[in-house]
C-alpha cells in the first residue's frame, strides 16, 4: 500500500471535509456502512497461527480460516450473532466497567477531539464516544430496558453483520491509548471498549495477523519476533561485541543463568532492530557499569505481551513466563526494560493474573540499598526508577557532554503515563544525560499523544493511516523542533522506537528516535575503557 | 429530526397532564397516584441499577492516572491525581463529583494550514455543567420546604439566599435562572457542535427538553400564571405524600399538575437512562481505585486457570541449539545415535 505524498497528506488533513476540519455528514452513523479498500485494515491472521492459538490451553480461538475484509463473506460461524450476544453478555457480568462505561456516557462530547484517530482521519467514528457507541447501541438493544422497547427511538440497534464489520474496523483503529479517559468526567475509558470488542471479535474468529503472530510466537519461542534461544542469545552477543568496539571493554552477558540476583526483561525488539538496539547496548553498558549480578532469559525474551491487545487470557498464559522463569532461575527481583503497553501489563494486571510472587524479595537496589516499596507485591521495577535512584545517590559516573550532539525532546508513552504514573523518573534521568526541552503542554505527561500505532497496529499495510494517527504527536515534535532545533526524541517504549522512527522519517525527517537508556549507556565513563570520540555516541559507525 | 422526537414527547406529556387534570376526579391520579408511582420506580430503579453494577466485579486495577506515581523519595507524587490511599482517592473523587475536575481540563482542537494542530482550553461545558448542576441541586433542597413541616432552618435560609436579590415579585430565584440558562447552554451546545450534533440521540434531547419545561412551568406557576396556585393546599399534598396521608382540599391550576407531571416523568426516566451517571460516576475503575497496583495484588474473582507453555516444553524444542549455544539447560541432551546415512538420490 502506497502511502500519501507528504504534501498530499498535510493538505488532506487541513482541507477534505471530515468533521475534523469542519464538515458534517449529511447521513447519520447508523447509516453509513464501512467498506474496506486496501490501507484501511490490518491483514487477517494467518489460518496456521490462529489454529497453534487455538490448540494452546486456556486459549480460544476458534474459526480458523482464510478470509479477506474486502469479501462479502467473512465466513463466520452459522451461530456467529448468538456466540457475540452471549459473549457480550458474559463480559458485562465479568467486567463492571463494561457496565458503567455502557450506562452512564452523556454524549457530552469532551472526547470527542481528544483522539489521535480523530484527529488524523476526521472519520466521525473515531471519536471515543462513537467508538463506543458502536458497541453501546447493541448493548441497549439486547441488554436494556429502554432498548428493548423503544430499539433505535433509544439509540439502539440489532446487531448485524454490518455491524461487525465496523466493529472490526474501529476497534483496530484505536490503540488503547486512554487519552480519552483523562478527559472523560465519568473516567469512561475507550480502551476497555477496545478489549472488549477485539475480544468478542475473536470468539467468531476476526483477529489481525500482526498481533496474532507475534502472540503465537511469543508462546513458542518467548519473544514476538520468534528468535529461538541461540539467535536471541547471539543478537545480545553481538551488541556486547558493539559495545567492546565502541568502548573498549568487555561485555559477557549471561543467559538463563541460575542464582543470578536480577532478571532482566525487555521488550525482544531492542535486541533485534534499530534504534532500539541502541537502547540494548545502553542496558549493557549500564549494567556492566555497576557490575550487576544479572541474567537475561530467552525463554521469557519478551517484556511486551500482545494478549493484551487480544483478550486478557492471552495476555494472562504469555506473560505468565516472567514469574515461572523467575522462580526457576531462583532470582531476587526482576527488572523491567522500557517499553509502554508491557508495563500497563506489569503494572496493573500481572499480579493480579499470575501472583503473588512469594518466593521472590521485595527490590532492593544493590548499590544503593533503595526498597521499593512501590513493587513490594508485583517485585518487579522499571529501568528508570532503578536508573534514576542511581543516579540520586551518584552511583553512574556520568559525563553529559557525550550527548551534546542532541538535543531531545521526551514522548511520555501512553501507557507509563496514563497508567502506571510513570512520568518524573524518565525526566530526571534525562536532566543529567542530555540537553531537552518539553513538548507544548497539551501533548505530554497525562495529555501525551500516541504514537499511533500502538496495540499491535504498526504493520505497514496500513502506513497512511498510522502517519494520520501519530499526526498529533509529530506536529508536537515538529513545534519544538522549530523552535529549539530539538534533533531527537527520546522515550521509554520499544514500539514507540519502532514507529516513532516511521512516523518522524514522515513527518519530520530530521529527528532520530532514541530510548532513554541509550543516552544514559552514551554517557557513562565505564573502568577501562578506550573510547575515542563518537560524534553520534552509540550510533558512531566504527570500522 | 431527534431533538424534534424529543420535543413533541415533551409537548405530548405536558398535554396528558393539562387535559387529564381536567377530567374531575383525575386530580388525586396526577396529583397523589402518579407521584407514589414515580418515587416508586425512581428508587426501585436506582437501587436495581446499582446492584446490577455491584455484582459484577472489578477484574483488574484499571486506575486511569493523570499525574505522577508514589515512586522514589525525590519525585514529587501528585497525591490527587494518582492517588496512593483511600484519602487519596477520596479526595479525587470528591474533586470529581463536586467540581467536575476531568471536565475542567476540555480543551479544543482545530487543525490549521501546514498542517498544525492547536489545543486551547476550552472551559464553557464545564462552566456552564456545573451552573446547571448546582442549581438543580439547589431547587431540589429548596422545594423540600413543600413537603416538610416545620420547614427545617437551613432550607428557609437556603429559600432566603436564593432569592436575595429581589429580582421581580416574587423574586425570582437565581437558580432557577442557573438551572435554565445551564440547559439552554447544553441544548444549544448540542445543536451547534459539530462533534456533539453529531453524536447526540434522542436519549440526550429529550432529558433536557424535559428538564427545560419543568424549570419553565415552575417558574411560570411561581411568577405569572398564579391563578389558582393555592400554595397552602400544594403543601397539605406535599406534606400529605411523604405522611401516607394526602388530601387535595382545593383546585390547584393546571399549571401545577403539569410540572408535577414533568417531574414524575423525569423521576420514572431517570433510573432507565443516561441520568444515572450520577450513581455510575462513584463507581468508576478507572477514577475511584488506588494506583498502587504493584504494592497490594488486586484479586480478580473469576481469575482463570491457565497455564505457562512450561519451560520444560521449550526447552525440549529447543534443547539441541540452547546446548550448542552454551545455554544452560535443565536437562542434557541424550547422545545422539549416528545419523543413518543418506539414501542415494
Amino acid at each position: 500500500m502506497s502511502v500519501a505524498k507528504l504534501e498530499q497528506l498535510s493538505q488532506s488533513v487541513v482541507q477534505d471535509p471530515s468533521l475534523a476540519t469542519g464538515a458534517i455528514p449529511t447521513k447519520d452513523w447508523m447509516d453509513i456502512p464501512v467498506v474496506f479498500k486496501p490501507g484501511d485494515y490490518a491483514y487477517p491472521a494467518k489460518q496456521d497461527k490462529v489454529e497453534y492459538l487455538n490448540s494452546q490451553k486456556g486459549l480460544n480461538f476458534p474459526n480458523a480460516r482464510e478470509w479477506s475484509p474486502e469479501d462479502d463473506d467473512w465466513k463466520l460461524p452459522e451461530n456467529w450473532k448468538e456466540i457475540i450476544i452471549d459473549g457480550l453478555g458474559e463480559r458485562l457480568e465479568k467486567f463492571r466497567s463494561l457496565k458503567i462505561f455502557m450506562d452512564c456516557c452523556v454524549r457530552c462530547g469532551a472526547c470527542a477531539d481528544k483522539c489521535h484517530f480523530f484527529l488524523g482521519t476526521g472519520d466521525p467514528k473515531n471519536m471515543p464516544v462513537l467508538r463506543a457507541e458502536l458497541l453501546r447501541s447493541v448493548y441497549r438493544n439486547d441488554f436494556t430496558l429502554a432498548g428493548r422497547i423503544l430499539g433505535k427511538m433509544a439509540g439502539g440497534r440489532e446487531m448485524t453483520i454490518g455491524v461487525l464489520k465496523e466493529w472490526f474496523m474501529y476497534s483496530y483503529q484505536c490503540t488503547e491509548c486512554r487519552r480519552c479517559s483523562v478527559f472523560c468526567p465519568y473516567g469512561i475509558d475507550t480502551a476497555e471498549v477496545t478489549m472488549m470488542l477485539r475480544e468478542l471479535l475473536h470468539l467468531v474468529g476476526i483477529g489481525i495477523n500482526w498481533i496474532l503472530e507475534p502472540a503465537s510466537n511469543s508462546n513458542r519461542t518467548g519473544n514476538h519476533m520468534g528468535l529461538q534461544p541461540h539467535t536471541f542469545k547471539d543478537n545480545v552477543d553481538f551488541l556486547a561485541e558493539d559495545v567492546e568496539g565502541l568502548t573498549g571493554v568487555k561485555i559477557e552477558p549471561t543467559f538463563n543463568r541460575k542464582g543470578a540476583e536480577i532478571l532482566f526483561i525487555t521488550p525482544s525488539a531492542d535486541v533485534f532492530a534499530e534504534p532500539g538496539l541502541y537502547t540494548a547496548m545502553g542496558y549493557l553498558i549500564l549494567f556492566e557499569h555497576l557490575g550487576l549480578d544479572y541474567t537475561w532469559s530467552t525463554y521469557a525474551s519478551e517484556g511486551g505481551n500482545f494478549g493484551l491487545f487480544t483478550n486478557n487470557e492471552t495476555m494472562k498464559k504469555l506473560n505468565a513466563k516472567m514469574y515461572a522463569e523467575a522462580e526457576r532461575l531462583g532470582v531476587k527481583f526482576i527488572v523491567g526494560g522500557e517499553c509502554g503497553h508491557m508495563w500497563r501489563v506489569l503494572h496493573q494486571y500481572m499480579d493480579t493474573m499470575n501472583g503473588p510472587a512469594d518466593f521472590l524479595e521485595v527490590p532492593k537496589s544493590p548499590l544503593t540499598g533503595t526498597v521499593f516499596e512501590n513493587s513490594a507485591s508485583t517485585k518487579m521495577i522499571h529501568i528508570s526508577e532503578f536508573t534514576a535512584d542511581l543516579i540520586k545517590h551518584g552511583k553512574l559516573n556520568l559525563d553529559k557532554s557525550r550527548n551534546s550532539h542532541v538535543k531531545a525532546t521526551y514522548h511520555d508513552s501512553c501507557n507509563p503515563a496514563r497508567a502506571m504514573g510513570l512520568m518524573d523518573e524518565p525526566r530526571y534521568i534525562l536532566d543529567h544525560v542530555v540537553d531537552w526541552v518539553e513538548m507544548p503542554e497539551n501533548t505530554i505527561r497525562e495529555q501525551t499523544f500516541c504514537c499511533g500505532s500502538g496495540t499491535g497496529l504498526n504493520t505497514d499495510e496500513i502506513m497512511e493511516l498510522r502517519m494520520r494517527s501519530g499526526l498529533p504527536r509529530a506536529n508536537a515534535v515538529k513545534y519544538v523542533e522549530d523552535k529549539h532545533g530539538v534533533n531527537m526524541l527520546s522515550c521509554v517504549c520499544a514500539i514507540d522506537r519502532a514507529t516513532l522512527t516511521s512516523l518522524m522519517d514522515y513527518w519530520n525527517p530530521n529527528v532520530g528516535v532514541c530510548g532513554i537508556t541509550e543516552l544514559v549507556g552514551n554517557a557513562i565513563v565505564l573502568d577501562g575503557e578506550t573510547r575515542g570520540e563518537l560524534d553520534e555516541g552509540l550510533r558512531t559507525m566504527v570500522f | 429530526m431527534k431533538y424534534a422526537f424529543s420535543f413533541l414527547a415533551v409537548i405530548a406529556l405536558i398535554l396528558i397532564a393539562w387535559l387529564g387534570s381536567q377530567i374531575p376526579g383525575m386530580q388525586y391520579f396526577f396529583g397523589v397516584a402518579i407521584p407514589y408511582l414515580a418515587v416508586m420506580v425512581f428508587l426501585g430503579g436506582f437501587i436495581y441499577q446499582v446492584v446490577q453494577w455491584a455484582k459484577s466485579p472489578v477484574p483488574f486495577s484499571i486506575q486511569t492516572t493523570c499525574g505522577q506515581a508514589k515512586s522514589l523519595d525525590f519525585v514529587k507524587h501528585n497525591r490527587l491525581e494518582s492517588p496512593h490511599t483511600t484519602p487519596e482517592v477520596v479526595a479525587r473523587m470528591a474533586l470529581e463529583i463536586l467540581t467536575f475536575r476531568s471536565l475542567f481540563r476540555n480543551t479544543k482542537s482545530e487543525i490549521y494550514a501546514g498542517p498544525k494542530i492547536t489545543y486551547e482550553s476550552s472551559k464553557w461545558l464545564w462552566l456552564f455543567a456545573l451552573i446547571f448542576h448546582y442549581s438543580f441541586l439547589v431547587i431540589v433542597i429548596r422545594h423540600m420546604r413543600l413537603f416538610l413541616n416545620p420547614v427545617p432552618e437551613v432550607i428557609a435560609w437556603l429559600d432566603w439566599a436564593d432569592s436575595m436579590f429581589e429580582i421581580g415579585t416574587p423574586a425570582l430565584y437565581m437558580t432557577d435562572a442557573g438551572l435554565l440558562i445551564g440547559l439552554l447552554f447544553l441544548f444549544s451546545r448540542r445543536l451547534t457542535n459539530r462533534q456533539v450534533r453529531y453524536i447526540s440521540l434522542a436519549n440526550d434531547y429529550f432529558p433536557l427538553l424535559l428538564l427545560i419545561a419543568i424549570g419553565v412551568t415552575g417558574v411560570l406557576m411561581r411568577m405569572f400564571l398564579r391563578d389558582g396556585i393555592d400554595i397552602a393546599a400544594i403543601k397539605q399534598l406535599g406534606v400529605g405524600l411523604v405522611t401516607f396521608s394526602p388530601v387535595i382540599t382545593a383546585d390547584i391550576g393546571s399549571i401545577f399538575y403539569i410540572h408535577l407531571f414533568l417531574v414524575c416523568v423525569l423521576l420514572v426516566y431517570f433510573p432507565f437512562s443516561k441520568l444515572m451517571h450520577l450513581g455510575g460516576v462513584f463507581l468508576s475503575p478507572t477514577r475511584n481505585m488506588k494506583n498502587d497496583s504493584r504494592q497490594v495484588r488486586h484479586i480478580n474473582p473469576w481469575n482463570p486457570e491457565i497455564k505457562v507453555h512450561a519451560y520444560s516444553a521449550y526447552e525440549d524444542e529447543f534443547r539441541e541449539f540452547m546446548v550448542d549455544a552454551g545455554i544452560p539447560v535443565e536437562k542434557e541432551p541424550e547422545p545422539t545415535e549416528e545419523a543413518p546415512a543418506e539414501a542415494p538420490a
